[in-house]
């Protein structure tokens, strides 16, 4: 009954230095079963394909809804979260591995504390604290807030990252995610009080100009963020900031 | 290299590219393209060229050194790619690929066509109709030509689309989109005058 079978192949890593190695699991199909749902089955009976006891598998995982961003994976050579990755959707048998472009903690987890090193880096946030109540700021027009509210479905899952053929070892690219942050902080009334901040920050080493146009991004990104327009505008934002910068401006 | 230099030096690798030496590749695909009119036509134009005034600077400033400079920085910029076609085959990720292929296959075209006529020249030969024709005789040497000008046209073309993101001048999709049929058409247009120049010769 070979139909009523799940076959995974499943790359793992015991140490972040160790020699990664793959690993074949046959699991019992169960409809409206997903990736998650299969790792948690294999955790409950950890043994392989071979019938041999092995280790639980290590991923990572939070809100099971696709909007934390924690339990991306690479499925079946495509980066997506496994969470929203359903079993009758894929072909089999299903190949799962680590985002290696980032550090490999163990198996499937990984370390994507880059990606908030970057958002830091950027300023990806707006300062409203004084050392007095600065009373509401700006208000932002209702049709504004809709467009940046796609701008800030971004949950920092590094699909992008991992898509992206200028991020990798030989390359400090910061990737696409937090350069479109720095467009949906830069559109905000309050937060194009620091426009000049993030921009000049993304013009430093590894920011901005790092981009190859490859736009693997766009196609990449489970929320639809238009990251290669978000690249483009803040190109062209770039360019009148150079410009400001060494001819001098009024508007600082 | 001093700190946080990376923007300005890519950006002066991308200005470099159209201007001058995207534009100093138009005029020289067209100029050449007077081998079609027969031997006298283009000897005639080299010649006109070879008589410009100061033309040891322009040619070291608006060609040598632009091109020396993208040059080294793009091979820089395309060994620090990791290509990853086999698993994202995206249109724009084959570009990406190709556009760091064609630099530099033609790098090796520019080093040698440099070395076969420019160089040749300061040893005291005559560049004119007669060397092109005896250069062109070899069968391979004909299809490494035809394979380092379509590359360098390709490089030139898709460099534009690239170019006009860089800037910020096309950033909705759609105008990205009516970029890519205007550098195709660029790419089909010089390709035809490059390798019908080569035509001329055979």
């Amino acid at each position: 009954m070979a139909e009523n079978k799940v076959r995974f192949i499943i790359t793992r890593q015991d140490t972040p230095d160790s020699t990664p190695y793959e690993e074949e699991f046959v699991l019992d199909y169960r409809p409206g079963m997903n990736v998650i749902s299969a790792l948690m089955e294999i955790r409950r009976n950890p043994v392989n394909a071979k019938g041999e006891k092995t280790t639980p598998i290590s991923w990572d995982m939070n809100c099971l809804e696709e909007v934390c961003g924690a339990c991306s994976m690479v499925i079946n050579g495509k980066p997506r979260q496994s969470c929203s990755a359903l079993v009758d959707q894929l072909e089999q048998p299903i190949r799962l591995a680590p985002m290696a472009t980032f550090p490999i903690i163990r198996d499937l987890q990984v370390d994507r504390s880059r990606m908030f090193d970057s958002l830091k880096r950027v300023k990806a946030w707006i300062p409203i604290d004084g050392t007095y109540d600065l009373g509401p700021g700006p208000r932002m027009p209702e049709r504004k807030r809709q467009w940046a509210y796609e701008l800030s479905k971004c949950m920092t899952c590094g699909v992008c990252l991992e898509a992206c053929p200028n991020v990798n070892s030989k390359s400090d690219f910061i990737g696409p995610a937090p350069l479109s942050q720095v467009r949906l902080f830069n559109a905000h009334p309050t937060g194009e009080m620091n426009r000049a901040e993030r921009l000049e920050a993304i013009m430093g080493d590894g920011g901005l100009a790092n981009c190859g146009n490859s736009q693997n991004c766009v196609q990449s990104c489970p929320k639809g963020i238009p990251l290669t327009t978000s690249i483009a505008a803040l190109n062209r934002d770039t360019s009148i900031q150079a410009f400001k910068n060494f001819f001098g401006s009024d508007q600082v | 290299m001093a700190k946080n230099q990376e923007f300005y030096w890519r950006r002066l690798h991308s200005l470099l590219g159209v201007i001058p030496i995207g534009l100093f590749v138009i005029m020289h695909l067209v100029i050449n393209n007077f081998a079609t009119r027969g031997e006298e036509a283009y000897n005639g134009a080299t010649h006109f060229m070879e008589s410009l005034p100061f033309l040891i600077f322009l040619e070291v400033f608006v060609i040598y050194l632009p091109i020396l400079f993208h040059a080294v920085y793009g091979i820089y910029i395309a060994f620090t790619a990791k290509n990853n076609t086999s698993r994202f085959g995206y249109f724009r990720n084959w570009m990406f690929k190709l556009q760091r292929w064609t630099g530099v296959i033609t790098l090796i075209f520019i080093a040698w066509h440099v070395w076969e006529t420019r160089i040749a020249k300061a040893f005291g030969a005559e560049v004119n109709f007669d060397m092109m024709e005896n250069i062109l005789s070899s069968p391979f040497m004909f299809a490494f030509y035809v394979i380092g000008i379509i590359a360098a046209i390709f490089h030139f073309a898709n460099g534009l689309w690239s170019f006009m993101v860089s800037w910020g001048i096309t950033v909705t999709p759609r105008s990205q989109v009516i970029a890519t049929y205007f550098t195709i058409a660029v790419f089909v247009i010089l390709s035809y005058i490059g390798v019908s120049t080569l035509f001329a010769f055979v």
